[in-house]
């Protein structure tokens, strides 16, 4: 076996003098962004627009949190009168709106952009102009939305836009085509974003990298794409159908006129409900990659986890009706979303005891992502608790509409994917920046 | 510092468990299944958050051998489907129960508008009496409520009686409620309907005697 191989070796033309290092000068010239600020505005490398994707997420992160902070000032004191209706409601329906669609997607697609190449030894990702086209997009559809705010225009009928409280009737004014015109183009970014990385995974991986044995970061990615490519033209949908009843009066949402106003409710949450698991499954992916390193131990059961991530997949859009369980839908729908609902956190549960296990198995170490994590757990376990609760129709209709359930998707948003996020932050900084971070810094923060 | 925090807390927290918006403080049968379903999910919840996080607490020792078997098949699979059957088990049950049926149920109507109600109910002359302010019903029974709604949709909720029925423009929803004893309740809109969606609240007056006499109530009448 050795003596073939050397044999083979023999055979090939020695490398030329330093030919490898030239190589690499070639291609590193070839692919580099171009100079000064036209080579930003044109610059289609995976690195920077991953980077710039979570730069512009962490921005709207903070202007979300700024509204909600102004939220909790009105509502510190009985009849405050920090706010008028008009503007609070405003400042609720972007507090949600650019928290979901332009903190949480495009933080997640960055961390997929700038992360996926690396791990699967490409240079770039599929479609790299694509790429480009979703960032732009992206900060374009952010624009509108936060110019809205600042001129007093903003959306104000929810996050989840209701019909026909949006309609034209109830909403007169540009706020409402605001959200459907500006959330459209992040849509169209986040449809943009999938597409390349479900491409880049089936179709990029280094030679010998089986699907079966690639990192558990990239299945998570592959499964968070494929819910985005069945999750989003829904949402699409019927915002084309809203924004067209809204300017051109055809009734898709108008009871009077044949249309159902329940049409923009199963549309939104058959985008909705994935929608959470599209937010989650990245922050997954995060935790099971840094937790075994934490831990200086393999993961528990990768072919368990990875199950677990496809099992989520189909089951997320079977249980949108759970948002809906106060519209008066017939007895066996409630039964059989009510149970699909409650299955959901099955997977869920596998990733949990997995990642626990693998914690039991290794030498689990506290270094700062791993403080983060331990966030995770306190937090996002009792948010998935509170979420099979809600999942119980009895106990639905009460809870339902109420600070129950504004409680519980915080501590399963924040526990599945801000605190994760930041685990992943401060794990790959050092990377991005390429220096090493101030102590003690990020302890006080995660403390 | 937290502790003594959480302590001061604990007179607020349970007060909230009382008083007339609240769904653990409730005024007849189906509003008392669903508090029970409550208590008896939040004793389990905090059961299993503490065993997750005795878990977590426990894995930072020496490493032990993990086995699949253990943790992905008997916790993530098992231990997890058996709680949930128990759960979604009792939740149907309780669901049984509380579901309107066709057994001859009082029917009164509440149509939303933005933002006010309008109440019918059978006057004792058997004309539909209407009222803007305070849905009547009998006490002691069943009384199936027609939800409906002029505009955007809105949602009836009267916590201490039953859950939520939305008021959606198009259909007519029916909603199950029960009250105990003759007295006044308190309800309130729950689906954000636009400027005045908080202050889309309403009385709920139960009586022993039904259909209630004229003398007792303040009623408009002209509304449709």
């Amino acid at each position: 076996m050795n003596d073939t191989v050397q044999h083979d070796a023999q055979d090939l033309p020695p490398n030329a003098p330093r030919r490898a290092l030239r190589l690499h000068r070639e291609l590193a010239r070839v692919w580099a962004n171009d100079r000064g600020v036209w080579g930003q505005v044109t610059a289609v490398s995976h690195t920077t627009l991953g980077l710039r994707f979570m730069a512009t997420a962490f921005v709207f992160f903070a202007i979300g949190g700024i509204l909600s902070m102004l939220i909790r000032a009105q509502l510190a004191t009985r009849q405050g009168a920090f706010l008028d209706t008009d503007l609070y409601n405003q400042i609720f329906t972007m507090h949600g709106s650019i928290m979901m669609f332009l903190f949480a997607i495009p933080m997640l697609e960055g961390l997929g952009i700038w992360l996926l190449p690396k791990l699967l030894g490409t240079r770039d990702m599929a479609f790299p102009r694509l790429t480009a086209l979703g960032y732009w997009c992206y900060l374009f559809g952010g624009l509108i939305m936060l110019t809205a705010l600042l001129f007093g225009v903003a959306p104000r009928d929810g996050w989840f836009m209701y019909t026909p409280l949006s309609g034209a009737t109830y909403s007169p004014g540009i706020n409402a085509d605001v959200w459907l015109l500006g959330v459209t183009f992040v849509e169209i970014s986040a449809v943009a974003a999938a597409v390349e990385i479900t491409v880049t995974i089936l179709r990029q991986r280094a030679p010998g990298m089986k699907l079966t044995e690639m990192p558990l970061f990239a299945w998570y990615m592959l499964g968070t794409s494929a819910m985005m490519l069945v999750g989003f033209p829904p949402l699409i949908a019927g915002s084309v159908l809203l924004e067209v009843e809204r300017a051109f009066g055809w009734p898709f949402f108008d009871p009077l006129r044949g249309g159902d106003p329940l049409l923009w409710q199963h549309l939104f949450w058959l985008f909705g409900h994935p929608e959470v698991y599209i937010i989650f499954l990245p922050a997954a992916g995060a935790m099971s990659t840094i937790i075994p390193v934490m831990c200086r131990t393999p993961i528990l059961g990768y072919g368990a986890i990875v199950a677990a991530i496809l099992g989520l997949v189909f089951l997320s859009f079977g249980l949108w009706v759970h948002h809906m369980f106060t519209v008066g839908i017939p007895h066996l729908a409630l039964a059989f979303f009510s149970a699909a609902s409650v299955l959901v956190a099955v997977p869920t549960a596998v990733q949990v005891f997995a990642w626990i296990g693998t914690i039991w198995k290794g030498r689990p170490e506290l270094h700062l992502p791993m403080l983060h994590i331990l966030g995770f757990f306190l937090t996002f376990v009792m948010g998935g608790l509170t979420g099979v609760m809600l999942a119980i129709v009895p106990f639905n209709w009460q809870a339902h509409d109420t600070a129950f359930v504004t409680a519980h998707l915080h501590y399963v948003l924040i526990g599945g994917f801000v605190f994760p996020m930041m685990a992943a932050v401060t794990y790959w900084m050092p990377l991005i920046t390429g220096k090493a971070r101030v102590k003690g810094v990020g302890e006080a923060a995660s403390g | 510092m937290k502790c003594s925090r959480a302590i001061a807390a604990a007179p607020v927290v349970l007060a909230a468990c009382s008083g007339p918006l609240s769904t653990l403080d409730p005024g007849g049968d189906v509003a008392r299944d669903i508090a029970r379903l409550w208590w008896g999910m939040l004793a389990g919840a905090v059961l299993i958050t503490v065993f997750v996080l005795v878990l977590l607490a426990l894995g930072f020792g020496r490493p032990r051998a993990a086995l699949q078997r253990h943790w992905i098949y008997g916790l993530g699979l098992w231990f997890s489907m058996a709680v949930l059957a128990v759960v979604l088990g009792a939740g149907l049950w309780v669901g049984e129960r509380i579901v309107p049926r066709d057994d001859g149920a009082v029917t009164v109507r509440a149509h939303a508008v933005q933002w006010g109600w309008h109440f019918t109910h059978d006057g004792a002359d058997g004309r539909p009496v209407t009222d803007t302010r305070t849905l009547h019903i009998p006490a002691g029974q069943p009384v199936d409520i027609l939800v409906t709604s002029q505009d955007v949709i809105h949602s009836f909720w009267v916590p201490q009686l039953a859950g939520k029925m939305d008021a959606i423009p198009g259909r007519v929803n029916r909603l199950r409620v029960q009250a105990d004893r003759a007295g006044r309740f308190d309800g309130l809109c729950a689906e954000f309907c636009g400027l005045g969606h908080a202050a889309m609240r309403f009385d709920v007056r139960a009586h022993d005697v039904w259909p209630p006499a004229v003398a007792d109530r303040t009623i408009q009448e002209g509304h449709p």
